[in-house]
């Protein structure tokens, strides 16, 4: 027996070749292969004239090879929905959901305008105001400050929630679901708040969002990986007994996980009612699921412990490329609801059987 | 005295209501040395670990840990003391890589400021764990690939490597083979040979008799709540046959009469 260590059973290597392929890497070729298969459709389906997706080959067209126009739509139609996927992500790795982000959204846009309102419309005084005089022309920091502030709010009393008295996230946040689109509701008993400043407006218009969306996710990525916040968020998802064991402060954390997730609900709200420049109680209707989707196809496990801001970007890209696809290929409206339902049970099955073979083997 | 012993307890005492689960254990264990505990199920084994690493609170009796009475009031406390142990059920996060499991919690990081959000040292853990795992003659294939694929003796040689990273002053190994097989058990116990090599003691808890006399300088035999004998089987002249006589009742060592 005492002879094991000579035979040299040890030995311990940092060989990068025998890292794990990335499911990032799966993601983003199902994302290649799905805007292919979009392409094709638009050469052979005879309606479609031989219309290009995202690639078009025949330059005289507008003289680039991409359709840049439906790139830009794409990326737009997915970018608010994906900042709040991006916070959405890190409760689904820390072993949570957050089914109060749509909600949360109508409620935030609708605190958040109210106090973002101008005091003259076309030389009238604001026929939406909601409060009094010292409401309007504010600074734009005011809006975003409040709108922030509630969000934390709504987050922190979720995770103290399901931090302390231990009751599944799931139920938690699905009474905040409610609980925010009363507030919404409530706000202005049903009326819309509209006509904000020129600065808040700003925050949202044309291409913002996107610039949001990317800044965003670059700055959660790098969070997540190079910050012990990160780190404990993956340790907890994965085995919150381990984490408790270590000494990390599984309570304060997951607080912190929520609390995080709303704010980007809530900072995606602000630039949603900027965007529209008007804020409706029903806004942000089924924005949690997509929200949720995105994270999924994008390969975070809802078990907790894996998944990444790269998968939920490439995520978001895919359902929005499926989205536009099939408004491309002329698919009416409620075929596409069936077949993006699919899809992500398709995504979540797929993730499942592989990482069953990965155990297995 | 105290230097000589890195751990004492005395009287130590845990009443689960009206169940004894643990009566009176005088118990200590000198610097570099590796103690076995042995003892049927329910003989109050691992009451007496629980007790010792702060996982539960004692009814009465004193802890004496390095030279000092200590009153842990949760694991963490005894981990930061420097108790290690390593559970029966592994207490690793499977989707983490070993570097980041070796340093769950207690993460070496830069740009401190940043409270919550420091900067973790990727670098210097890698650095660190590679030091560990050498010591500990492990093999895995790569440090940086997430511990859900790895074998049970791998994993269990990862948890068994924090200790040998952290220099903790007493390791405390629950059934650490009891879920393995031969060849990750012969892993597993070279480990605990370098540990007797660099001289940190250890108390294994083990149900393997021949991994005890392998392994251990003394065995320490628990029967009904009640230690029934301490018997020094590096030097005296003990037999497994004894350490089963002691455990199942058939013979009790002197002084300790009254475990009978």
């Amino acid at each position: 027996m005492a002879d094991q260590t000579s035979h040299g059973i040890g030995g311990l290597t940092f060989d990068k070749s025998k890292r794990a392929w990335p499911n990032e890497a799966n993601v983003f070729i199902a994302l290649i292969l799905i805007i292919l298969a979009f392409e094709a459709l638009g050469q052979i389906l005879p309606y479609m004239n031989g219309q290009s997706m995202l690639f078009d080959f025949n330059t005289s067209r507008d003289g680039t090879i991409l359709n840049i126009a439906r790139i830009k739509i794409v990326i737009l139609q997915v970018s608010i929905i994906g900042i709040i996927s991006l916070g959405v992500t890190q409760v689904i790795i820390s072993g949570g959901i957050d089914l109060s982000s749509g909600p949360l959204v109508g409620a935030a846009a609708m605190i958040v305008m109210s106090f973002a309102q101008t005091e003259l419309v076309n030389g009238q005084l604001n026929p939406k105001a909601v409060f009094g005089a010292w409401s309007f022309d504010l600074p734009v920091i005011v809006p975003i400050l409040v709108g922030l502030a509630f969000g934390a709010l709504i987050g922190s009393i979720n995770g103290a929630f399901i931090a302390f008295t231990r009751i599944p996230p799931f139920i938690a946040t699905l009474g905040m679901f409610l609980i925010c689109r009363g507030i919404s509701q409530w706000w202005t008993k049903g009326q819309p708040v509209s006509f904000p400043t020129e600065e808040f407006a700003a925050i949202g218009s044309g291409m913002m969002p996107v610039v949001w969306f990317a800044l965003l996710a670059v700055l959660l990525g790098l969070v997540m990986k190079f910050t012990v916040y990160g780190k404990h968020t993956y340790a907890i998802g994965s085995n919150e007994d381990a984490a408790r064991m270590s000494g990390i402060n599984v309570k304060r954390h997951k607080v912190m996980v929520y609390m995080i997730a709303s704010m980007f609900a809530a900072f995606a709200a602000i630039i949603l009612s900027s965007k529209n420049l008007t804020a409706q109680a029903g806004m942000g209707q089924f924005y949690e699921l997509y929200a949720i989707a995105m994270a999924v196809i994008g390969g975070v496990s809802l078990t907790g412990g894996r998944g990444s801001m790269i998968g939920t970007v490439l995520g978001a890209m895919v359902f929005g490329v499926i989205q536009s696809g099939f408004t491309f290929i002329k698919l009416d409206a409620f075929y596409q609801l069936m077949a993006m339902g699919s899809i992500i049970i398709g995504a979540v099955v797929l993730d499942q059987y592989r990482q069953q073979r990965a155990t297995a083997g | 005295m105290s230097e000589q012993y890195i751990l004492e307890t005395r009287d130590l005492t845990k009443h689960y209501g009206g169940v004894h689960a643990l009566e009176g254990a005088n118990f200590k264990l000198r610097k570099g040395e590796h103690i076995a505990i042995m003892g049927d199920n329910g003989a109050g084994k691992s009451t007496f670990v629980r007790q010792i690493t702060g996982v539960e609170q004692r009814t009465r009796g004193d802890v004496i840990f390095d030279g000092k009475p200590v009153h842990f009031s949760g694991p963490l406390d005894a981990r930061e003391a420097g108790i290690e142990t390593v559970f029966q059920t592994l207490a690793l996060a499977d989707d983490l890589d070993v570097p980041d499991n070796l340093f769950l919690g207690r993460e070496i990081t830069k740009w401190n400021f940043l409270g919550p959000f420091r900067l973790l040292d990727y670098k210097a853990m890698r650095q660190a764990t590679m030091e560990g795992l050498e010591k500990t003659a492990v093999k895995i294939p790569n440090i940086r690939n997430s511990i859900r694929n790895m074998s049970g003796g791998q994993r269990q040689c990862v948890a068994i490597a924090r200790t040998a990273t952290f220099h903790s002053k007493l390791t405390i190994m629950d059934e650490p083979t009891a879920a393995l097989g031969v060849q990750e058990t012969a892993q597993v116990e070279n480990i605990i040979r370098t540990l007797k090599e660099a001289g940190e003691p250890l108390i294994l808890v083990s149900h393997n008799m021949r991994q005890v006399f392998d392994l251990v300088d003394r065995v320490v035999v628990f029967r009904r709540g009640r230690i029934c004998a301490d018997l020094d089987i590096k030097n005296d002249n003990v037999s497994g046959e004894d350490v089963v006589g002691y455990i199942t009742g058939a013979k009790t060592q002197e002084g300790f009469e009254d475990a009978a």
